[in-house]
């Protein structure tokens, strides 16, 4: 079968490329686009490691294929930060707060919580719980991963009160 | 987990996908949200040929309400449906049960239609359909036609659909006013089916039952409307009595598969304690 | 500008950032912006990707394969099979255990799922799609999954390639389908404790097969480099000089030229410690084609092929006095191996170190027993973050001691209480010939037992079964209480080593001229944060800020050799070997103070980050101009340079304890159990880090939640392996892992050189025992002294039903 034309805008940047329409979403974001942040735990849909935000949505991108991506917006971990490279609140969260050991759930557990805060930008304990529930993490006991979200989104709370800030 | 090969069609109208699966024939099949049918593709479980991608089709979209008629395409998201305020005030047993669907991830890609119509026993949403007494719009190359969910499903992943048939809405009479409403689901943890789940609805007058309905998830090769159940609260105070002899009613017709979520007499036990509990919370909710 | 020098001597030791600092990992920087380095994203020229054929039943005999179709496939480059590792020798690989197992299946087929071709080509969907096309035509034997029946006189004969041995790599072999019997203790004692006791107990207690399952799969990528004959692998390997010695023995490529790289690696709990058959296919497909060759699981593969745990089915008998003193130990095990013994247990220890089961308690004799056998299942028996069978032995006893208590209707926690070794009876010797180092059994417990209320939580349990009673309600309150002590930092290399490699570590330090450094290590994080925590110990040793030191492990041609990081070792062992090092550094660094200062090495006194003159304290000299004399200054009888290496060969192993109390709320008609609290205590000696202690903690509770409550990997009668996608295997989400209450006391190791014991597993090792306690405790009332795990909602609700209290 043959390869087809795709194009889609990833972490602000077009790109286009031919692909195979099977190829996963998840495969051509890492190996054409060398984007390996996003990482493949499970295959089934069910860890969350290769979430991306497709459209202003999560998506598990190891069940997406790169042919319903074609015409999108993607925004993986490595689109998170500023453009003058400050980190994402959700970043420095994490660390401050020990919400990673591995770091093999990391990117697509903060780019889930991305989505959740701009969803949600003032969750209670159970709403992160219940919002970051598609992703699994086999080191932390999820707490100081609730624990990051909160205070990134108390960050946040105030970054947006600042002038000349939009929201999303 | 590498899927087969496949070619891909992106229509835009409706017609324009039910022509393109007349002609592409039997090795083609419609994808939604892809959440049944990609994780099978991966496991080399369905081999399409061509896969017609649903996406783009504008008709297949939103929810619409027409006084108390619910329209539902078949491409909105179990997300846009629990995000929707006014389905949560026609008929809140929509986000309740869509709550209950996968993980927030898989909710935002996977649609109404494709839960309903890839006749997955497991799913959420046709039990609860059978339960609202939902009906379905397929379209076809002989033109449009409805079919109640309660004469949809005919076994695992097998459906009164034709080939070349695409499911495109979903309708809904709302329930009346101050009807009473419950999905209880029983599940190993979040992303699994249920182990046991009722869909609940009935309506109270002067404290008496005036109508109720009640359909079961994944105790069976299809859904199961749990008629005899809803006809036993029916007529009563919806009391200890009536709720023993509904669940009574509902268990007898549980026919659950052994799997990791349990034996079947555990299953079908639960079947008993989650209609219990559905009849018990829809009362209380009913006024 | 100059930098202003802190004043204070806190303002010093706080810049130090050393032991005791809830320090910031310097590892996250990396994985929070998506740039972690994990094997799969390695990306070589030319590199084609391996996937493997497996076998669809549990035991058969292969009688044709035919490549020819998937060979047609575009892009596919090679199809092995057994009959083409045969001619290198390399069909078979020797475990560490001591058996050996098929990489490619030779002939037979001994568990579903096992590796029977390899298909090379140019990228994962053509090898996935040649996969499909290989065919292998099967002749079905009857496949054994019970491990009670593998030593039947009727049993399948399973392993007809050591059918014939009547000894195997731990003494004789009694039954085609036995590896091993393994005897600890004075047998003859402990059944006469047994025969004169006024109580005696006996249990059933099987621990199911379960899997470590890290978020990321195992995989490598080997490359061969032709030119210079020089084979890299890159891999998840938690040891990867072990691998590396091995794989010159297997491959006879001299050890020179082997290079092992373990690059990040996403969580390993065990399951990255063995060699599999898909490194030995990548490495030999990259020898014969000349170019790298990637090889990534995917999950199920992971979960029902590479590196099971548990599965041991053991029988207890305690003999007490009616006070509910023991006086006595015994204890069966039957270990179901799989069908290969690929074990990753120090030589000499085929069970592991199960003969820590008679936990924290002072048993005056006991015994144990175990037999190893074969069945049709997936190879395996690794430490799933524990040491070499800790969790089973902590398992066992912390389940024996409730049921005594039950038996003598006393409270867990005192029967407990009664019977933990002394603090004064420290080291002590136990009657299955461990020496424990340090601990304090009786004031951890106690704290916990105050922390918790637990007076309260027993009066409120009564008020509850009360109401129960009364119909009031349908839940049933469970309090856990178990107390632990595991058995880590393998090990004195004079009984400790696994293929004849001692378990020694190391460490090797460079100071830099300007007083910063690099240390090198033979350990490997998976998750631990080594490279915030080694420099924490280095820091405090040598008086340069963590954050002036770089931390490097994982490649071996860098990196000192050393055994690698599992069962709890990397503290215990590394980190003395880093302390002991960093010691070296100082001791060098006191001579060329002492000449600079013009004193004798006496005169001078170590304070944080200098040498001082004693008594004169104005006088000194920091490390960091020690480090610049060092290079740029003739000292008379001194080599130029500072560096250091240590190899620490361990003189006892620690024994980190703690006290756990769990509470939940089983609903009887629905076998939903509720984690309404969880209270960990742990001692792990002295600490290093109390930030990622208590991550630790979280983690640990976690995966016993997750083992206690739901995992299991299961065979049915016809060899079908079950549990073996995240559908059914049982990892908790954020909303079933309960928020964890973590608390310590700090009794140090006295051999360690900074008295730590290591913590990464005692979560595990305690938290399934308070889990199930808990979860038997609600019962206990009705009857029930043990019901299996897990305890997930179907085997509640039957517990329930058995016990008459369902609707």
């Amino acid at each position: 079968m043959s390869k087809m034309h795709v194009k889609m805008t990833v972490n602000g940047r077009a790109v286009e490329a031919l692909a195979e329409p099977r190829t996963l979403l998840i495969h051509f974001l890492r190996e054409e686009l060398a984007l390996t942040g996003p990482h493949i735990g499970c295959d089934t849909s069910h860890c969350g490691a290769c979430t991306v935000d497709l459209d202003g949505k999560s998506v598990k991108s190891c069940t997406v294929f790169v042919a319903q991506a074609n015409g999108a917006e993607v925004t993986t971990i490595e689109g998170l930060a500023a453009a003058d490279g400050s980190l994402h609140p959700l970043q420095e969260a994490f660390r401050e707060h020990h919400g990673l050991q591995c770091g093999f759930c990391t990117p697509g557990m903060i780019t889930r919580a991305y989505r959740l805060l701009q969803e949600n930008p003032n969750p209670s304990e159970a709403e992160i719980r219940f919002g970051i529930s598609g992703n699994l993490c086999r080191c932390t006991g999820y707490q100081n991963i609730v624990k990051a979200i909160q205070a990134a989104a108390q960050q946040m709370a105030v970054a947006t009160t600042a002038p000349g800030e939009a929201a999303e | 987990m590498i899927p087969g090969s496949f070619d891909y069609h992106r229509p835009r109208t409706l017609e324009e996908a039910v022509s393109l699966l007349a002609s592409l024939g039997e090795e083609s099949r419609v994808v939604a949200g892809g959440h049944s049918l990609i994780p099978m593709m991966k496991l080399r479980m369905a081999l399409p040929e061509h896969l017609v991608d649903l996406q783009d089709v504008a008709e297949l979209k939103g929810i619409r309400i027409d006084g108390s008629q619910i329209t539902i395409g078949a491409m909105t998201t179990q997300a846009e449906m629990i995000a929707s305020a006014e389905l949560a005030r026609l008929c809140p047993i929509l986000r309740e049960t869509a709550l209950q669907i996968a993980d927030p991830q898989i909710r935002s890609l996977g649609t109404v239609g494709g839960n309903v119509a890839n006749g997955d026993p497991g799913n959420d949403l046709p039990g609860l359909m059978q339960a609202l007494d939902a009906r379905y719009l397929l379209r076809g190359p002989g033109g449009e036609r409805e079919l109640p969910a309660r004469a949809f499903y005919e076994g695992p992943f097998t459906t009164a659909l034709d080939p070349g048939e695409v499911l495109a809405a979903v309708r809904i009479a709302a329930p009346a006013a101050g009807h009473g409403w419950a999905y209880e689901k029983q599940k190993r943890k979040i992303g699994d089916y249920a182990t046991a789940a009722a869909a609940v609805l009935l309506e109270l007058e002067g404290g008496t039952c005036r109508k109720a309905s009640i359909a079961l998830t994944n105790v069976g090769d299809t859904p199961l409307l749990a008629e005899a159940a809803g006809r036993a609260l029916v007529g009563t105070a919806v009391d200890a009595a009536a709720v023993k002899a509904a669940a009574e009613a509902a268990k007898a017709i549980a026919a659950p598969a052994e799997d990791g979520r349990g034996p079947r007499a555990f299953r079908v036990h639960l079947t008993d304690v989650m209609v219990t509990r559905a009849v018990e919370k829809a009362r209380s909710r009913a006024s | 500008m100059t930098v202003q020098t802190p004043v204070s001597l806190e303002e010093r030791k706080d810049k130090l950032q050393g032991l005791g600092c809830s320090r910031k990992r310097v590892e996250d920087a990396r994985f929070t912006q998506g740039k972690g380095h994990y094997v799969d994203d390695i990306k070589l020229p030319g590199m084609l990707f391996g996937d493997f054929v497996r076998s669809p039943i549990g035991h058969g005999r292969i009688k044709s394969i035919n490549k020819e179709a998937a060979l047609a496939v575009p892009g596919v480059k090679a199809v092995l099979t057994a009959d083409d590792l045969r001619p290198l020798g390399l069909h078979w690989m020797p475990t560490l255990a001591g058996d050996v197992q098929a990489v490619l299946a030779d002939e037979k087929v001994l568990f579903q799922n096992q590796e029977v071709a390899f298909v090379v080509a140019e990228d994962r969907y053509a090898a996935a799609d040649a996969v499909e096309l290989v065919e292998v035509d099967y002749e079905e034997l009857p496949p054994l999954v019970d491990p009670h029946r593998s030593m039947d006189p009727d049993a399948p004969i399973l392993r007809e390639d050591i059918k014939d041995k009547t000894e195997g790599a731990h003494g004789p072999r009694r039954h085609p389908n036995h590896i091993f019997t393994w005897e600890v203790g004075d047998k003859a004692a402990t059944e006469q404790a047994l025969a004169a006791a006024a109580v005696v107990v006996e249990e059933q207690i099987t621990y199911q097969r379960v899997h470590p399952c890290p978020l990321e799969t195992c995989g490598c990528v080997a490359s061969m480099d032709k030119i210079n004959g020089k084979l890299t692998i890159w891999g998840t390997f938690q040891a990867p000089h072990a691998v590396r010695t091995v794989a010159s023995l297997i491959t006879n490529i001299p050890e020179h030229n082997i290079r092992i790289i373990s690059p990040d690696i996403g969580g390993g709990f065990g399951n990255k410690v063995g060699v599999y058959p898909g490194y030995i296919c990548s490495a030999v497909a990259s020898i014969v084609l000349g170019v790298p060759v990637k090889w990534i699981e995917d999950r199920m593969e992971n979960l029902s092929t590479t590196a099971f745990a548990r599965d041991y089915h053991m029988t207890g008998r305690i003999a007490a006095t009616p006070e509910g003193r023991i006086t006595g130990l015994w204890c069966h095990v039957l270990a179901d191996h799989g069908a290969f013994d690929a074990c990753a247990d120090p030589t000499k220890f085929p069970a592991g170190f199960f003969n820590i089961c008679t936990g924290s308690y002072d048993v005056p004799v006991a015994y144990v027993s175990v037999d190893g056998v074969y069945t049709n299942k997936a190879p395996g028996g690794v430490a799933y973050r524990c040491s070499f069978r800790v969790t089973e032995a902590s398992y066992f006893i912390e389940r024996m001691i409730d049921v005594l208590a039950r038996k003598l209707d006393r409270d867990p926690a005192e029967i407990r209480m009664i019977n933990f070794i002394r603090k004064e009876q420290f080291p002590y010797q136990s009657a299955l010939g461990w020496e424990y180092d340090s601990g304090d059994y009786h004031t951890a417990l106690a704290k916990a037992l105050k922390s918790v209320d637990y007076d309260g939580l027993r009066a409120r349990q009564k008020a509850s079964r009360e109401a129960f009673k009364r119909g009031e309600t349908r839940k049933l309150m469970g309090v856990g209480v178990a107390f632990f002590t595991e058995i880590v930092g393998a090990g004195p290399v004079k009984n400790c080593d696994i293929l004849g490699l001692g378990m020694f570590d190391s460490c090797e330090i460079r100071i830099h001229p300007t007083g910063s450094a690099i240390a090198r290590l033979g350990t490997i994080s998976q998750g631990q944060g080594h490279a915030t925590t080694f420099a924490q110990i280095l820091a405090s040793e040598i008086g340069i800020p963590a954050a002036d030191i770089t931390l490097e492990e994982g490649d071996t041609d860098t990196a000192p050799y050393g055994l690698g990081t599992y069962g709890s070792r990397s503290t215990p062992v590394a980190g003395a070997a880093t302390a002991m090092a960093g010691r070296k550094i100082r001791a060098k660094a006191q001579m060329i103070a002492a000449y600079l200062l013009e004193v004798h090495e006496g005169d001078l006194e170590w304070e944080v980050d200098r040498f001082q003159v004693k008594g004169n304290p104005e006088r000194f000299k920091t490390m960091k101009e020690l480090a610049f004399a060092a290079y740029n200054q003739a000292i008379p009888g001194l080599e130029p340079g500072l560096e250091a290496v240590s190899y620490y060969d361990p003189p006892n192993m620690t024994y980190p304890f703690g006290a756990y109390l769990c509470v939940v709320q089983i609903d009887v008609d629905t076998g939903v159990t509720e984690i309404e609290r969880f209270y960990a205590l742990d001692d792990c000696g002295t600490r290093i880090n109390p930030m990622i202690i208590e991550g630790q903690v979280h983690g640990g509770l976690t995966e016993a939640l997750a083992i206690a409550m739901g995992q299991e990997i299961s065979y049915d009668a016809d060899g079908n392996v079950h549990g073996g996608s995240l559908m059914d295997f049982f990892l908790p989400t954020a909303v079933e892992t309960p928020a964890w209450e973590t608390d310590w006391t700090e009794t140090p190791s006295p051999h360690h050189p900074i008295g730590a014991k290591g913590v990464g597993e005692s979560p595990n090792v305690g938290g399934v025992s308070a889990f199930s306690n808990a979860v038997n405790d609600a019962f206990a009332h009705l009857g029930l002294t043990h019901t299996q795990m897990p305890h997930d909602h179907w085997r509640v609700w039957q517990t329930a039903q058995r016990l008459g209290v369902t609707g």
